[in-house]
C-alpha cells in the first residue's frame, strides 16, 4: 500500500533506440493503472523499470516516498504477473505461492494462512498439490495471480496476463480480475495491448505511442476526450472515422457536404475530423448534417451492423457507421447524420484535439 | 464395434520398418553378449590346447581370488569416480559461463567442443609428452614456478600416474558436459529468473532453487555417458601409460585385453566380460529409473 511515482523516467539502449522518453506519472493506493500502446510503445519496458529488471537510464521510480531506482528487484516489495506465468515448473502449486515468501523468511503458519485465504478467492484448493504442467493454462493464470497476491505487495505489476487465454475465458478472468483489484488496496500497473481490457479494469488508463504518453485519463474521458488523433484511433473499436478536410471559412468539405466548425478549428488550411461509427445515426428530426453515400460493405456485428458508405461528391471518402441490425443495407443509396456534439476536431499539424 | 484398420495397418507398417534394425541389432548385440554367457562358462586356455572344456561357473569362482581383476576395478572405480566429479564441476562452470551472453559466444561454443571432437589417441600421446619426465611443458612449468625443485616422472610413478591419466579424461570431456548442461541451462526461461529476483531471491539461491532442480535431467544424462564411457575407458590409458607404472592405472577393461589377447586366456576373459557388463548395466538401470524420477520431478511434461 504505497503511491507509487515515476518522475522523468527515460529508458536508452542507444541514441536511437529510446523506448521510453521523460514519462512522469503517480499511481496512488486503490488505483488501478493501465499502460496501453501497440506493441513497441515502450510499456513493458516502463514495467520492467518500475520492477528493477529493466536499468533506469534517467529519472527516478519511487514507491511510498521510498526512491527505489538503485535497488534490487528483490526489494522493492512488488509482484508481477508475467505474460507466460512464469511458473517454477518443478514446485507444486502451493510451493510456487510459498517461494517468495520462503524467501522473506515468513513463519510457516502465516504462509499457510496467507495462501489458504489466496487459494480460496482464487478457487486453488483442489490444485495446491499439482505442478504447473498439470494445469489448464487458465488455471496456471490463477496460480500466477494466487504468488502476486499471497505476497501482499506494495505495489502490483501485471504484464498481458490474459493475452495466453482463449477468448471467452479472457473476458471472464477479466471480470475476476477486476473484483479481485478492486478488494485490494496497493497500487496496480497493468500493461495491455487490448483496449478492451484497458476500459473495462483501469481507474487510470496511459495511452503510450513511440515512448511518449498520449494521454493519461479515466477510460470514459479517453473514449469521449481523446487528446490527439493518435488516441481516438487506438481506442474504440471498430475504430473511429479520421478524415483530413479542407477548411472552406467556416466549414470544411466533406464530398458535397458541409460540416460546420466550431469556433476552436477555425484556423488552418485543413482539419481532422473525427466520428465513432456508434455515434453516426440515421436522420431524425432536427438533424442539420446530413451526408449521402451508397452503401458498399455490411459487416454484422451480432447486435449491429457495421456499414461502410461511400460518400457522395468524392470517391475514396468512406464513413463507416453502427446501424441497427433489424435492417438490410445492401447497395443502396443511404442518409447518415454526424450529430455536432459526436464530432472530435484535431489540428492536422501537431494532431492535438481542437475542441474542448 | 468396427475395426479399426487404419491403425491395424499403421501397425503392421511399423513392424515392418523396425524388422531390418531388429535384425542388425540382435546380430551385434545380442549375439556377442549371449556367446560371452556362454564362453564363460568354460574354461579355454593354452593348458586345455585352446580347446573349450565346459568347466562350470570355475572362472566366475577364480576372479573372485584374482587379486589383479579387483586391484583392476578398484582402478576403475576411482578413475570413473573422480573424473565424473571433475568433469561435473568443471563443464557447469564451462556451461554457466557459455550461457551468459557475450561478444563471439558462437566461437567460443565451438572452440570449447574440440577437445572432445579430437581422437583420444591424438590427446592421450599430447599428454604422455605434457607429463613426461624430461621434457614435458608440466615439469617446466611447476619448476619455474618453483613449485617444485627436480624433475618428476609423472606417469613413471605409481602416485602419480592414475592423476596424469584422470587429467587427461577430464580435459578431453569436460566439453562434452559443459555442451549437454548448456542445452538444459539454456531451456530455462530467462522470466523464471526474473520471477524468482521478484520474489526476493538473491543470484545464489536463484542457482540453487531454479538452476539446479531444473537442469538435473541433463546433470544425469550427462553422468551416464561419461560412467559407461569412464567405466569401459582403454584408449587414453593404453596409449599414455599401457595400465602402468606397475598396474597403478590398469582399467578392467585393459586388464581383459591382457587376459584375451597377451595370455590367451578366452574362457576367462569371457567370464571378466560378463561381470563388468552386468554393473555396468546395473548402474546404468538403476540411473535410468532415477532419470524419469528426476524429470518428472523437473516438471517435464510427458
Amino acid at each position: 500500500m504505497a503511491k507509487l511515482e515515476l518522475q522523468n523516467l527515460t529508458k536508452a539502449y542507444s541514441k536511437t533506440v529510446v523506448p521510453v522518453k521523460d514519462l512522469s506519472l503517480t499511481v496512488d493506493d486503490n488505483e488501478f493503472l493501465t499502460l496501453v500502446g501497440p506493441s513497441g510503445c515502450g510499456k513493458s519496458t516502463i514495467l520492467r523499470m518500475i520492477a528493477g529488471l529493466e536499468q533506469v537510464t534517467q529519472g527516478t521510480v519511487s514507491i511510498g516516498g521510498r526512491d527505489v531506482t538503485p535497488l534490487a528487484p528483490g526489494d522493492r516489495n512488488i509482484a508481477m504477473v508475467f505474460q507466460s506465468y512464469a511458473l517454477y515448473p518443478h514446485m507444486t502449486v502451493y510451493d510456487n505461492m510459498a517461494s517468495g515468501l520462503k524467501l522473506r523468511k515468513l513463519g510457516v503458519g502465516d504462509i499457510q494462512k496467507r495462501i489458504q485465504s489466496a487459494s480460496q478467492v482464487l478457487g486453488l484448493d483442489p490444485l495446491l498439490d499439482r505442478r504447473p504442467s498439470q494445469l489448464s493454462g487458465g488455471q496456471r493464470q490463477r496460480v500466477a495471480l494466487g504468488r502476486a497476491l499471497v505476497r501482499e505487495p506494495d505495489v502490483f505489476l501485471l504484464d498481458e496476463p490474459l493475452s495466453n487465454l482463449d477468448a471467452l475465458l479472457r473476458e471472464q478472468v477479466r471480470a475476476d480480475l477486476k473484483q479481485i483489484f478492486e478488494r485490494q488496496e496497493s497500487p496496480v500497473v497493468y500493461v495491455t495491448h487490448d483496449q478492451t481490457e484497458a476500459m473495462t479494469l483501469s481507474t487510470k488508463v496511459a495511452v503510450l505511442s513511440e515512448g511518449y504518453l498520449q494521454q493519461l485519463d479515466a477510460p470514459n474521458e479517453i473514449y469521449r476526450r481523446p487528446a490527439n488523433r493518435f488516441v481516438a484511433g487506438f481506442i474504440g473499436s471498430p475504430q473511429m472515422n479520421l478524415m483530413t478536410l479542407e477548411r472552406v471559412e467556416n466549414s470544411v468539405l466533406l464530398g458535397e457536404f458541409k460540416i460546420e466548425l466550431p469556433d476552436a478549428a477555425r484556423k488552418g488550411s485543413s482539419v481532422i475530423l473525427g466520428i465513432r461509427p456508434e455515434h453516426v445515426r440515421l436522420p431524425q428530426e432536427g438533424d442539420c448534417q446530413i451526408v449521402r453515400g451508397d452503401v458498399f460493405l455490411v459487416e454484422n456485428l451480432g447486435m449491429s451492423d457495421l456499414v461502410s458508405v461511400r460518400l457522395h461528391g468524392s470517391d475514396d471518402r468512406v464513413l463507416r457507421a453502427m446501424l441497427p441490425a433489424d435492417a438490410t443495407w445492401s447497395r443502396e443509396n443511404i442518409e447518415l447524420a454526424l450529430p455536432p456534439q459526436s464530432i472530435h476536431w484535431f489540428d492536422v499539424e501537431t494532431e492535438a484535439r481542437l475542441t474542448s | 464395434m468396427t475395426q479399426d484398420y487404419i491403425r491395424q495397418r499403421e501397425r503392421r507398417t511399423g513392424w515392418l520398418l523396425i524388422l531390418p534394425a531388429l535384425l542388425v541389432l540382435l546380430l551385434v548385440y545380442a549375439y556377442p553378449i549371449l556367446r560371452a554367457f556362454w564362453l564363460s562358462v568354460f574354461t579355454e586356455n593354452l593348458s586345455t590346447n585352446l580347446e573349450p572344456v565346459f568347466s562350470g561357473f570355475e572362472n566366475y569362482g577364480r576372479m573372485a581370488q584374482d587379486g589383479r581383476f579387483w586391484a583392476s576395478l578398484g582402478n576403475t572405480a576411482i578413475f570413473t569416480a573422480a573424473s565424473l566429479v571433475l568433469e561435473l564441476i568443471l563443464g557447469l562452470g564451462v556451461a554457466l559461463t557459455l550461457d551468459q551472453a557475450f561478444r563471439g559466444r558462437g566461437w567460443v561454443r565451438t572452440i570449447a567442443i574440440l577437445p572432445w571432437a579430437l581422437p583420444t589417441a591424438l590427446i592421450a600421446l599430447a599428454w604422455r609428452w605434457i607429463f613426461n619426465g624430461e621434457f614435458g611443458v608440466w615439469n617446466d612449468i611447476l619448476m619455474r614456478l618453483q613449485i617444485i625443485g627436480n624433475p618428476i616422472n609423472w606417469l613413471g610413478d605409481p602416485n602419480w600416474a592414475m592423476l596424469g591419466v584422470i587429467a587427461a579424461d577430464v580435459w578431453k570431456t569436460t566439453s562434452f558436459v559443459a555442451i549437454l548442461l548448456l542445452a538444459g541451462l539454456q531451456s530455462i526461461p530467462q522470466d523464471l529468473y526474473e520471477a524468482h529476483a521478484i520474489d526476493g531471491a538473491t543470484p545464489l539461491q536463484s542457482f540453487r532453487k531454479i538452476t539446479l532442480p531444473l537442469i538435473m535431467p541433463q546433470i544425469l544424462i550427462a553422468m551416464l555417458f561419461r560412467f559407461a564411457q569412464a567405466f569401459g575407458i582403454f584408449d587414453l590409458i593404453q596409449v599414455m601409460t599401457g595400465g602402468g607404472p606397475g598396474g597403478a592405472t590398469e582399467m578392467v577393461s585393459l586388464y581383459i585385453y591382457a587376459t584375451v589377447m597377451r595370455y590367451l586366456d578366452f574362457g576367462y576373459g569371457a567370464a571378466l566380460v560378463v561381470v563388468t557388463f552386468v554393473i555396468l548395466i546395473a548402474v546404468v538401470a538403476i540411473a535410468a529409473l532415477y532419470l524419469s524420477k528426476v524429470r518428472h520431478a523437473a516438471g517435464v511434461e510427458e
